[in-house]
Formats: structure tokens, sequence, C-alpha cells
């Protein structure tokens, strides 16, 4: 069953694919002119069919273009933010015609399950993903700081305005938990592992909304989740010492029946509920099994995707994968020798994973950075093989909740320089992952400080190339 | 058979009580209580227990020294004892060492910055939204109000400096009374006024009334400078005169005011006068909700008719002694804290309903945001950093500050907000927030904030790392944390812990003082 990537299932994909392709909408590029001669050559041959070492979809025809199940269908985002920084070029966008220039060591991208479309040499797992993503190779906003340009792609709206505005996934907790009535202790809107910074939170809404960074690694043999798990500290230990507080507090032991106290106490259950009891265990890896952890790689971020699986499982309407490293000015193809391998895994097996467990539907992959990196490589000294910042042009990934997956949206120029058609700019993304949750783009947001904010900007106020329609 | 059972059973009751005796030896039941002390009664008991004793009601025995000397370095001082000073007042044999004790804690400068926030909560001191005094006032503000303190400045004196004031926000501080409020009409200025001395929610009276008090605000000024965020508030003489014809104090009487004059001087005059019917009941009430837990009116800033004092003759009594004491506060704190009332247990004798409004115990009540994270770097060694990201540039408060010192509400931290400090937006006492939530629970419990200050903070390891046997630290780490000796029963109980094996070493340590810190007895007034 798990062996279904034969060349008669490709052959199939591939003519559904190609039927499918004809159906799509104009203006959206399903496919390529190699749709009809893919040369097996640019196969990743290589590639062992099941390398993931998850099961593959049962059904072969799976891997025909997933098509748009309409708006309203998501009910949970898990954001992949490359933060620093991600290149285009060496990810999603190749350009090996550019020349060494611009690709660098680079040159020989591979085709994916979807005849046409192409993604860098060194993401072979997402090679065999694409089905169920929509490549966007038209995100723009011009902006080349980190903070300024995380708050621009994170909120759709420009820095420096009166009101510091909320990241969408303040936005999304707030819908899909708060106003939805969540009183959990675990806050909605999760990170892995470490905070993004004052710019990518919850903005004018207050710290209700702000983010919950766990803290901790969950590749660790003991993944420290702040307040949940205590470095250090064995489950047997927490019991203990439970059992020594109940001994040690005469205030307690003579008036526990205090009302105050009594409230006390029912907190502090509620607390060890999460510390020892079975809401905690999500972030409990130790539940999966060997073959599954190891398809995601025994590394940060891809036992962090894994986790992020987990809480889309239980409810969780949003995760951020906090994933650093990619701001590569100098030593760049070096640093993406060991990093895309690591982020082809993770990003692959979990698409693999939300899709066997019938999540995918259900759950938006958001996978993007600030910007993304200057086309043409840097070879002068001290860069010597390098990449800066480049907000003008760059890309975004987009899978699941109801997105079509298996095209691309959008097109750069021959160099990956400049938008060459269909712009795309934050705030498009994020008004269509709103669509996508159901979220009423005539919303507005609670504003602690004043009268509540309107959901979206006022035509005009921030630059647009419209709604992704296209994948919906 | 049977007489070698009996001699058997007896063996083993006695063994426990064995096991109790040594120089530690308190049991249980007694540590929040005491048999012995001698605490004189004062008129407040005299009335209180008058009153109690109508009830029916059984008033708590008096507190444990131990008990009485955290309760008021914690009541007073907003700070816990260091261990030193728990072991100087407990082998104290003076028969009035609680006097003495209450004495030493009014001339702290501590007493000062801890009521400086009390009064900058009602004050609503705070830099930004809604309130927005901004930084520079903020900081004039609040050190006017903690000089005025240290200084015991007259509490009539104190508001009609506020009241009457006049100059810049910079130079003048307690004009910033007249900029801390969220409305600044006429009649956002008399419900601000109302509610902060005389204790009463304008905003429930009649119209006409308010519109009468809010004539006296009519003529107040106001003007930018070229400093940035500088404002002068001043008596405008150029400002029409037409509203002061409907000026009438809330009492109803309706003094003639000249245009020359300016209107706050009058309404303050009247407001301070030994006569008025709020000004002395409001404070004393205050005072009384501050260290007690509860008002004799409750809650103490919605004083009206249909919201009756439990006890009349109590704050009658402590109103003629404010006014006969030239509005010297101290005098009411010294009364209060020496009254057996105050030094109470927090066990009640009586079940009774009425018990708590009557004051018959001391009732518990957690230590607010800013004591408790101010105990918690005490006892560990360790430190907050707060600062402003708004508006830049960012302000950075000196990390040896004690938290119970930020003068602005706007600087806060996530653990300030957890635990519910008041957003100083409205003034009122029931903003703070202190009711127990699972979260500040899981904080306390297993957050590395907490977990990082107990296993790395610089004093509590240095107990830790003291070198005597377990007994000896423990009792060290006992007096730090909770402020008295342990029994001979928990050090037998810390034992049991260390010789089950689940934590061995530096680990039992660490365990004992994040139990001490998780207590109930810790975490709350007691």
């Amino acid at each position: 069953m798990s062996m279904r990537h034969g060349s008669d299932g490709k052959d199939l994909s591939r003519r559904d694919a190609l039927r499918y392709g004809l159906m799509t909408a104009a203006g959206l590029v399903v496919a390529g002119p190699r749709l009809f001669g893919a040369q097996p050559a640019t196969q990743p041959a290589t590639l062992p069919p099941n390398v993931l070492g998850l099961p593959d979809s049962p059904d072969p025809a799976s891997a025909k273009p997933r098509p748009p199940l309409g708006k309203g269908k998501a009910k949970a985002v898990i954001q992949i933010w490359l933060w620093g920084g991600p290149a285009h070029l060496d990810t999603f966008d190749p350009k090996p015609e550019a020349g060494p220039d611009y690709c660098g060591p680079f040159e020989k991208p591979i085709e994916t399950n979807v005849p046409g479309i192409r993604i860098c040499e060194m993401l072979p797992l997402l090679a065999q993903q694409a089905d169920k993503y929509a490549i966007i190779r038209s995100m723009t906003h011009g902006n080349d700081g980190h903070e300024t340009a995380a708050y621009l792609v994170q909120t759709g709206r420009e820095p420096g305005g009166k009101l510091v505005y909320p990241s969408l996934g303040a936005i999304v907790a707030h819908f899909k938990a708060f106003a939805a009535g969540y009183k959990g202790l675990i806050p909605p809107y999760i990170v892995l592992t470490q905070p993004q910074g004052r710019f990518s939170e919850a903005g004018f809404m207050g710290p209700k909304y702000k983010p919950f960074a766990t803290g901790g690694d969950p590749n660790a043999a003991q993944f420290a989740v702040e307040g949940i798990v205590a470095a250090g500290v064995t489950r047997q230990r927490q019991e203990a010492r439970r059992e020594l507080l109940h001994t040690l507090d005469p205030v307690r032991s003579m008036l526990g029946d205090d009302p105050e106290l009594a409230a006390l106490s029912e907190a502090e259950k509620q607390a060890y509920d999460l510390i020892l009891g079975d809401e905690g265990k999500v972030f409990d890896l130790s539940e999966e099994p060997d073959a599954v952890r190891l398809a995601y790689g025994r590394n940060t971020f891809g036992q962090s995707c894994l986790v992020a699986r987990r809480l889309v499982e239980r409810g969780f309407p949003y995760v951020t994968i906090n994933y650093g490293g990619w701001d590569t000015h100098s030593n760049h193809f070096p640093t993406m020798r060991t990093k895309l391998p690591q982020m082809d895994r993770g990003v692959a097996a979990l698409l693999q994973d939300l899709s066997n467990r019938g999540l995918l539907d259900t759950t938006i992959v958001w996978w993007s950075g600030e910007f993304g990196r200057t086309p043409k490589v840097d070879y002068k000294p001290p860069w010597t093989g390098g990449r800066h910042h480049y907000g003008r042009c760059f890309c975004a990934m987009l899978a699941g909740g109801g997105f079509r997956g298996g095209c691309v949206v959008g097109e750069s120029d021959a160099t990956g320089s400049n938008v060459k058609s269909r712009p795309v700019y934050p705030i498009d993304l994020l008004a269509s992952i709103y669509e996508m949750l159901g979220i009423d783009l005539n919303a507005t947001l609670p504003n602690p400080n004043g009268a509540p904010v309107p959901l979206m900007p006022s035509p005009g106020e921030v630059r647009s190339g419209g709604i992704l329609t296209e994948l919906m | 058979m049977f007489r070698l059972a009996f001699t058997t059973s007896i063996f083993a009751m006695l063994l426990p009580l064995a096991a109790l005796a040594g120089p530690a030896t308190i049991p249980a039941h007694r540590i929040l209580a005491a048999d012995a002390v001698q605490v004189p009664e004062t008129q407040i008991d005299k009335i209180v227990f008058a009153r109690l004793a109508e009830l029916g009601i059984k008033p708590a025995e008096i507190c444990s020294d131990a008990v009485f000397v955290r309760r008021a370095y914690l009541d007073v001082i907003g700070t816990l004892p260091s261990p030193a000073e728990v072991r100087e007042f407990l082998a104290d044999n003076r028969p009035d060492k609680r006097r003495a004790l209450i004495d030493h804690l009014l001339q702290r400068d501590e007493f000062a910055l801890y009521w400086a926030m009390k009064w900058s909560n009602v004050l609503r001191v705070k830099a930004e939204f809604p309130i927005n005094l901004w930084p520079n006032a903020v900081q004039a503000y609040h050190r006017w109000i903690f000089a005025s303190i240290r200084a015991n400045k007259p509490y009539d004196r104190f508001v009609r400096e506020m009241l009457t004031s006049s100059g810049s926000s910079f130079r003048v501080p307690e004009v910033n009374f007249y900029r801390a409020m969220q409305s600044k009409d006429p009649q956002g200025v008399a419900q601000a006024v109302a509610l902060t001395f005389m204790g009463t929610r304008a905003e429930k009276w009649p119209k006409e009334r308010l519109d009468a008090m809010a004539a006296f605000f009519t003529r107040i000024g106001r003007k930018k400078t070229t400093e940035w965020k500088e404002e002068i508030v001043f008596f405008d003489i150029t400002s029409p005169t037409d509203k002061l014809a409907a000026a009438a104090f809330p009492d109803g009487t309706r003094p003639t005011i000249s245009p020359e004059q300016d209107p706050r001087e009058v309404f303050a005059d009247w407001l301070i006068s030994p006569s008025n019917p709020w000004f002395a009941r409001n404070i004393v009430n205050r005072i009384w909700f501050w260290l007690q837990g509860r008002g004799i009116i409750h809650e103490p800033d919605d004083i009206r008719p249909d919201n009756p004092p439990s006890n009349p003759q109590l704050l009658a009594y402590l109103e003629k002694e404010l006014v006969a004491a030239n509005w010297d506060l101290k005098h009411i704190y010294r009364l209060i804290l020496n009254s057996r009332t105050y030094q109470l247990s927090c066990v009640p004798a009586s079940k009774h309903p009425e018990a708590l409004a009557n004051f018959a115990y001391y009732p518990l009540r957690r230590l607010e945001a800013e004591v408790l994270i101010d105990a918690l770097n005490q006892i560990t060694g360790t430190t907050e950093k707060y600062s402003s990201p708004i508006p830049e540039p960012f302000t950075f408060i000196p990390e040896e500050n004690r938290t119970i010192s930020l003068a602005d509400g706007s600087i806060t931290s996530p653990f300030l907000e957890m635990f519910g400090r008041p957003p100083r937006d409205t003034g009122l006492e029931s903003e703070r927030n202190n009711r127990p939530s699972p979260a500040q629970r899981l904080h306390l419990l297993n957050s590395t904030h907490i977990q990082r200050k107990i296993e790395q903070g610089r004093r509590i390891q240095a107990v830790m790392q003291s070198g005597g046997n377990l007994r000896k630290t423990a009792t060290e780490m006992y007096l730090l944390i909770v402020s008295r000796f342990p029994t001979e029963e928990e050090l037998a109980r810390l034992e049991a812990y260390a010789r089950s094996g689940v934590a061995s070493g530096r680990e039992v340590l660490i365990d004992l003082a994040w139990t001490l810190v998780n207590s109930t007895e810790f975490l709350y007034r007691h």
C-alpha cells in the first residue's frame, strides 16, 4: 500500500493533471510547456519513491492537483516562517537559464509530481508533494528591513502607522478561538519555539492575543514546554512535589474550605491537568512512532512540524514554526546545502501526514519569509557568494485548507528580479486565508484602547493585487 | 495477650510525640495563632467586639508573632521581612514589641514607596492610553506623591494642593491630578474628584447635583508649551463665568463666587472642612479597607445612602480621630495596626455569615502582583527587567528598582498582567484583579521564569549552599520564604522526602523552595 509512486501511478496522475489543467481558470499556470513532453531525465530518478517513511496516500489519484474546496472550510493554519528571508531562486522559483551569476551552483531544478512545475534541486521530497500546494512566485512589497518586512507580511499593513496591527496568528486566535468561546489554558496562537518579536504579535488587540512561545527543543530527549514541562524535572518528581506541597501548607490545611482557597485549588487542579494530565501530552513526541519522528527529520525544525500536526489535530487554530537561519548574506550556498534538506523533509512530511490523516482539507499550510533574497549572487568579498534582502519579488507557498494545489500563481521575470505578472501583496495572501477560514472580511477587530478596527484596510490604504481567487 | 497489645499501642502513640521534642517545636495548629500574646484592647476593639457580641460571633484568636511580623511588613511596607528581621522580632521579649515594630515600619522609606503605589492606582498615574499623562509628567507626579507620603503631609493639605494647583505638568506635579482622567470636561473632573476624595460614584447622582459640582471646574484652562508633551493647567481668569451661578456643593449649599476667585479653591475649602461628612469618612474607610481587606463601607469607593457601613460607630470613631489628629494619616494606621482586631488570626472561630463584614478574623488575600514579584525577587536575589517601548526613545527601569516603585502604570510585564495589577484607567479599587486563575497557578508551579529564580537566584543559592545539614538549611529557607521556623513535623516530612529518593542532594532543597513558594502561606497575606 505504501509503494504507490510506481510509473503507472505517475502516468495516471499526469493524465489527470492534464485533464484538470485544461479546466482551470485562465492566468493560472497549472503546467508549463513541458506538460506533454516531460523528459524522464529531469525526474528525480535517484529518489526512492517512499523516502519520507510515511505511508503515501492510499489513492494514487491523489497525486493530481488538489481541486479547491471552496471558502470557509479551513479550521487551522500552520505558518512555516523562514525568518531571515529564504532565497526564492533557491527554493520555489529556480532560474537556471539566468546563469550562474543568479542561480549559483543550483543549476538543475527538478520536476515535481505536477508536470511543468520545477523547483530547486535541493527539494526532492517537496517535489513529490507539489500536487498539494500552490506556489506564488510574484509576492512583492518592496521592503528590505527584517522587522518592518516581517510586520508587513504578517499584518498586510505598512509599518509606521498610528496603530500597531496584530499579526495573522492573533487574528485567527480571535475569530477561531476566543470569539468561539475558547477557554483552554494553552493559548490558541502557538509559536514553536522562540517568539518572533514585537512586530509579529498581538498589536493593538492586547496581550491576551499574544502567541504562546513554547521554548525548549522538540528534538531534545525532553521537550521542555514553557509552563507545561519543566526542564530537568521528571514526571515522578512533579508528582512527589505536588504531594509535598500539600503536606507542607498549614494555611491550606486549616482553611481549605475558605472560598478564596477553594478557587485556588480549582485553578491548581486545572494547572496540573496540563502538567500531569492528558492536555499537555499534545507536546509529548514520545507518543509518536519512531518511524514518524524519523520521517519528519530528527532536528528541531522537523520535530516542530510534527508538533504542529499534533496541535492542529487537537484543534489548535494557529501554529507558527519560527524557523530562523535564512539571513545568508555570506556563505549562502553551503548554508543552503544543510538547511534545505531539513526544510524539504519537514515540510514534505507535514503535507503528506496531514493529507494521510484527512487534515489537509481543513489545515492551511503557509510557507513564507519576510522577503526573498537578491537574485544576483554577491561574489564580492566579504560576501563571497551571498544573497541580500529582497522585498521586490519573492515567493510563498500555500497548501491545504481548501486552496487549490499543484499550481503556480504569478510569474517573476527571467532573473527573478521583478514581478512579471499577477503581483501578490501581503494583504492579498492574508485576505485569502481569512476567506478560506470563513472569517468575514467586513468584520472588525477588538481594540481595548478605542473603537473596533476593521479587519481589512480601506480601498487604497495598502497596495493590493487582489485576493487569490484563482486558488479558491 | 491483652496487656501486651495495650502496652504496644501506648508505645506507638508515644513515639511521634517524642519525635516532636526539640528546639523548633511548634505544634502545627499553633503556627497561625498564639495563646499567650498580650495585645491591649483599644477603642477600636471595644467597638468591634461589642458589635460581634451583639451578633453572637466569636472573634478569632490573636495571631502568632511569626504571623504578625510577616503580616505587618507586607501590609505596612509591601515588603517581606528578612530572616534577620524575623529572628530579631521573634527573640524580642518586650511586651510591647508589636507596637515598636509598627512604629519602626511606619518610618521606613518603603512605607512611602508602597503607599505611593496605592495612591498612584487611585490617582491613575499612567503615561499612555487612556490617561495619557506622558512619561515626564508621570515621573514628576509620582515623585510628588511619594515625597508627600514620606513627609507625612497632612491629608487635607495633600488634597488641597492637588485641587487648587496651577502650573506646568513637569514643574508643578500636582496639576497632573487634572490631567489624569479619561474625561476632562467639568463633569468628568467632578466625577474624578467625587470618586477619589469622597469615595462616591457621581455618575449615579441626579444630573443636577453633578452639574452643580461640575460648575466649580468650568474655569480650568489648559495650554501646550514648546516642551514635548508639557501642559500648563491653570485658573483661566478670562474664561466665561456664566456657569458659576449654578455651582452648589454636593450637600446642596450654594456659595457665592466672585469672578476673580478660583472656584476650585472654594470647592477645596468646602471639601476639606472638618464638618464635611464625606472627606474624612472616605479616607479612614479606605485605610481600613487597605489594611483589613474589607471596607467598613464596602466597596470603599461606592459610598451611598443604600450601602451603609457594617459598623457605623467604628467609622465615626476613626473620622473623629483623624480630624483631631490634624489629618495625620499615620495616626489612623497606628490605631488600626495596634488593635487586637487587626491582629486576629486568619482562622475564623465562627462560621457566621456576617463574620467577615464585621472583622471577626483577618481575611486571606493573595499578595498583589507587584508585591508578589518583589517578594519572589527578594527571597531569590533576582530582579525584573521593566521597560517601555512607547513612545520612543525607550524607557528602561534600573533592575535594582522594586516593582512597587514603578511610577508608570503603562510600564508592565506579563507577570503583572497575569496577576491582575490594576491598569490605572479608572481609579476604582476593583480594577485590581486578585482572583486566582489556572494560568497564574501554572506560572508559579512550572514556568521557567520562576524555575530560574529558584534554581539560579544568588540569594537562595547562598542558603542552599551554606553547607549545613538538611535541618539547618531547611530552617534558613523557612525563615527566608515564609518568615518563621519550621515545626518538627515539617522537618520530619522533609527528611522523609529526602529519603524517598525521588530527588537527591540539591534537588531536595530546590523542591523545598518550590514548595514554600507555592504554599498558600507564601502567596497570601494571612
